[in-house]
């Protein structure tokens, strides 16, 4: 066993290997792992915000699932009263319009009865003309008997 | 397995076991520059001599290291890989390798996850070098020499030039960055005014020196010593001719625990080490 100068050369190989483990070697796996571990932090994260934002989600979507659900049900109610309203408007309508009927029904048989009995009047007071003439055999002043049978002709 | 098949005369079970740990060294001998032939050449060379095959294998598991986790970068991708794949193998031990820094080092420093990470790869790569059986790389290196008695050690973490490479190299860290954070009166006043205050400075040198010198030494031998002392093992199990399979098996599979065990722990002291660099105590 003799010491020698393998000493030295293996102090300078040491340095030599060192250094470019330093320069070449280490950095570049160092930085790797860094950045995978960056990169499970981010994703752990990320899944947590996810899971965060489901929550949030499910939170406004049963929201606006009730909110909708109150809003049709105001709808179907104003909608069955609307419909309520309706009805009972084409209802008043319709009797109105009925009364109206019955009513314009009635004042022309009241106007047919009155023109039946003017004609009735005027055919009698001319039957009654014919008759008095007949009565008198002689024609009366006309104009003087015009009067007096439309004076009769309205008492009648 | 046994080399004794390609040596020309029968190899003793010493001369075996000694032979696979002797190293191929380089050096000067006689005025010229030559490998050595024998243990005592090698030792005859002194400092200014080099361990060819335990710098070999140990620059070729660096590239190996460095090429694979760069390989694998450049078709990373940031979803999770999928299934068996490199990535996850190179993620696993970077995510080790930060969770062990989130732990122990307390102070922030650019440097310290690469230097750890280098640690552990290289170290555990030559570190299971001793998984593979004993003579394969030995055998490998001897047919490209052409010399069927030339020295290889394949395992690098046996030989104790490498580990105190590592430590003498992690020790002027630790000095360097407690200079640059505690101040050079800082990091001397550490050693003289504790544990006993400023009036027993003798006695505190030689309580924190001591302690202070150990932690490279220990570094180095801790390594060293479990995988001199295992290499020695798998050596003398490669001798004992069928036998060895059971035995390889399991001391193997022991070893796997070893090898895994003794990088991160040079690793890990290593952290630890800085950690205390960095901060005032």
């Amino acid at each position: 066993m003799n010491l020698n100068a393998t000493i030295i050369g293996q102090s300078i190989a040491f340095a030599f290997f060192v250094w470019f483990c330093m320069k070449f070697v280490w950095p570049p796996i160092v930085a790797i792992l860094e950045e995978r571990a960056n990169k499970i932090a981010e994703g752990l994260q990320a899944a947590d915000r996810a899971e965060q934002d489901l929550v949030l989600a499910q939170e406004r979507s049963t929201e606006q699932m009730k909110e909708a659900k109150q809003e049709a049900a105001a709808i179907i109610d104003s909608a069955n009263k609307r419909a309520a309203q309706i009805v009972d408007e084409a209802r008043e309508q319709a009797r109105e319009e009925g009364q109206r009927i019955i009513a314009g029904a009635n004042a022309e048989i009241e106007q047919e009865i009155n023109r039946a009995k003017q004609q009735l009047r005027e055919q009698v007071a001319a039957l009654a003309v014919a008759g008095a003439e007949k009565i008198l055999e002689k024609s009366v002043d006309q104009a003087a008997n015009e009067e007096m049978l439309s004076k009769l002709a309205s008492e009648l | 397995m046994a080399s004794a098949e390609h040596a020309e005369t029968p190899q003793t079970a010493t001369e075996y076991v000694s032979h696979h740990l002797t190293n191929l060294t380089f050096g000067k001998i006689d005025d010229h520059w030559a490998f050595a032939h024998s243990p005592e050449e090698a030792a005859e060379m002194g400092f200014w001599a080099i361990n060819v095959d335990s710098m070999l294998m140990s620059v070729l598991l660096g590239v190996l290291f460095v090429g694979l986790f760069k390989f694998v970068i450049t078709r990373m991708t940031v979803e999770a890989p999928k299934g068996k794949s490199w990535q996850n193998v190179i993620e696993m031990i970077v995510e080790m390798v930060q969770d062990s820094i989130k732990n122990s080092f307390h102070a922030r420093n650019e440097m310290i996850g690469p230097l750890a990470l280098t640690i552990f790869v290289w170290i555990f790569m030559m570190n299971a070098m001793d998984l593979v059986p004993v003579d394969w790389i030995p055998l490998l290196a001897q047919t490209v020499m052409g010399d069927s008695h030339a020295y290889f050690r394949a395992v690098p973490t046996t030989d104790l030039n490498i580990t105190l490479g590592f430590a003498v190299s992690v020790f002027f860290l630790i000095i360097f960055y407690s200079i640059k954070v505690k101040g050079l009166g800082g990091f001397l006043g550490e050693f003289a005014f504790q544990p006993f205050g400023k009036y027993a400075i003798p006695l505190n040198l030689l309580l924190e020196l001591p302690g202070f010198l150990a932690k490279p030494v220990s570094l180095a031998l801790r390594l060293y010593g479990n995988f001199f002392a295992g290499e020695t093992i798998f050596l003398v199990i490669a001798l004992l001719g069928y036998w060895q399979l059971p035995l390889h098996f399991g001391w193997a599979v022991f070893h796997i625990l070893v090898v895994s065990l003794q990088a991160y722990l040079f690793m890990m002291l290593t952290i630890v080490y800085l950690d205390q660099a960095h901060t005032d105590h």
